[in-house]
């Protein structure tokens, strides 16, 4: 994952943006994806799947990097699991109380934030190793870099989808209006498979695609720069 | 999720949640979940056999001892004022994470050559979203009245075999796609994905079969 030859990063602006892209969770180690994909036919849903994740992994850094002298070794997985479920917990109270109807179909999804690879995987690398602003802004980071391409893997889905975004909420805006026999006469017909789980795999497939040739290319360019 | 449809003997209801935790409700390919060991492992068919059945083995325990958690300890208790639905989340994960770590302590004493096979894959397993994960799914069929002791324990065997049969199904194909040329953008995770969805396509199929 990282480079031996690397300096390690103690600045937490630079581990941020680390995470965020040049490492971004996603795309460059494809972890962590599971209980995203299920809710990312709706904008609105993976947003508040991106919330959550993003305050479990800061926060749990946050506190894992606070306890990373006193945590006994042997027991340090469980101990990071338990402090994630109790943040994850929070994050479940809260959209219960404040969505209620998209906390239904969401609900078994934000539970399985305990066991997102991310949040663990940062604790394990970052957060048990360094100092606490650190590793807060680097689980910040890993939750924004994957919020971003989750968040649009969600748009691809729901705009081909259902043609529209934000939908179930008050900001919800048609921008193709779907074929319906006799009620709209347009040229657009909403794409099931984007509703269905195959489209999840296949946007993510082409997200991931297009980040990684781009910075192959950009790789190719620091090389052939780099000599004269 | 079970078919009230299948009716007549418990024997064939019991057969219709098989098959509907294994092939339609596959936790893999329709829910999704323990895709990261599942793209990871599955760059060897015998590593991938050996997770697979490790999967199998922990999600059908789990779901058992989870199940009568649930109802005998955490039900009765939320009649006290405890707050159930959200601790369930953490008494799983405990369970889970010592069930995993009593079996690698039993297989170790019981024998040394199963410990080599499957012993590298059983930390990873506490982590695998797909064993809490049919642990919260089995809760929502358990809240409904749909679901007691034998039905749980046949839903957690379906899920783990589901997964076993779709990592299984990935390490034969990805071994054959060694030889194929992929575009370097794509390769590794990109590839392993767009496969997926073409799996996850076929399954999506059997949802006519078994009605949920």
């Amino acid at each position: 994952m990282t480079n031996p030859q690397q300096q390690p990063i103690t600045r937490p602006g630079r581990a941020m943006l680390v995470q965020l892209w040049r490492e971004n969770p996603i795309f460059r180690q494809v972890l962590g994806i599971c209980s995203a994909l299920a809710v990312t036919n709706l904008v609105f849903n993976t947003a508040l799947m991106c919330a959550g994740l993003i305050w479990t992994t800061t926060m749990s850094s946050l506190t894992v990097s606070l306890m990373r002298n006193t945590i006994p070794r042997r027991v340090r997985v469980m101990v990071q699991v338990l402090i994630i479920a109790v943040y994850v917990i929070v994050v479940d109270i809260v959209f219960r109380t404040l969505f209620f109807e998209t906390h239904k179909d969401i609900a078994a999804y934000v539970g399985l934030i305990v066991t997102n690879c991310i949040v663990l995987g940062r604790l394990e690398a970052f957060a048990s190793k360094n100092r606490p602003l650190a590793s807060a802004a680097d689980g910040l980071g890993a939750g924004l870099g994957y919020s971003l391409i989750l968040l649009s893997v969600a748009a691809v889905r729901e705009l081909l989808g259902f043609g529209t975004l934000l939908k179930n909420t008050a900001w919800e805006t048609v921008v193709l209006r779907g074929w319906e026999p006799g009620v709209y006469e347009t040229w657009w017909r909403n794409w099931t498979i984007m509703v269905i789980p195959p489209g999840a795999f296949f946007v993510l497939a082409v997200a991931v695609w297009a980040a990684r040739a781009w910075s192959l290319r950009q790789e190719a360019a620091a090389a052939k720069e780099a000599r004269p | 999720m079970i078919a009230e449809a299948a009716g007549g003997t418990p024997g064939a209801a019991l057969i219709v949640v098989l098959l509907s935790a294994a092939l339609t409700d596959n936790i893999l390919l329709s829910r999704f979940l323990g895709m990261c060991p599942f793209l990871s492992v599955s760059r060897q068919l015998k590593s991938a056999l050996g997770m697979g059945l490790a999967v199998l083995f922990v999600t059908t325990g789990t779901c058992v001892l989870n199940y009568w958690l649930y109802v005998y300890l955490l039900r009765p208790l939320a009649a006290y004022g405890v707050p159930a639905e959200s601790l369930k989340l953490i008494l799983f994960i405990v369970v889970i994470a010592a069930f995993v770590q009593l079996m690698e302590m039993l297989i170790e004493r019981v024998s040394m050559k199963l410990y080599y096979a499957l012993g590298i894959f059983l930390p990873l397993i506490t982590v695998n979203c797909a064993i809490l994960g049919a642990s919260l799914f089995m809760v929502n069929n358990v809240a409904s009245g749909r679901f007691g002791t034998w039905q749980v324990l046949t839903y957690g065997f379906g899920t783990g075999l589901g997964w076993l049969v779709a990592i299984l199904l990935m390490a034969g194909i990805r071994h054959r796609l060694r030889n194929a040329k992929v575009p370097p953008g794509l390769q590794g995770a990109g590839i392993t994905l767009i496969i997926t969805g073409i799996m996850a396509m076929a399954f999506v199929i059997f949802q006519g079969m078994v009605k949920v």
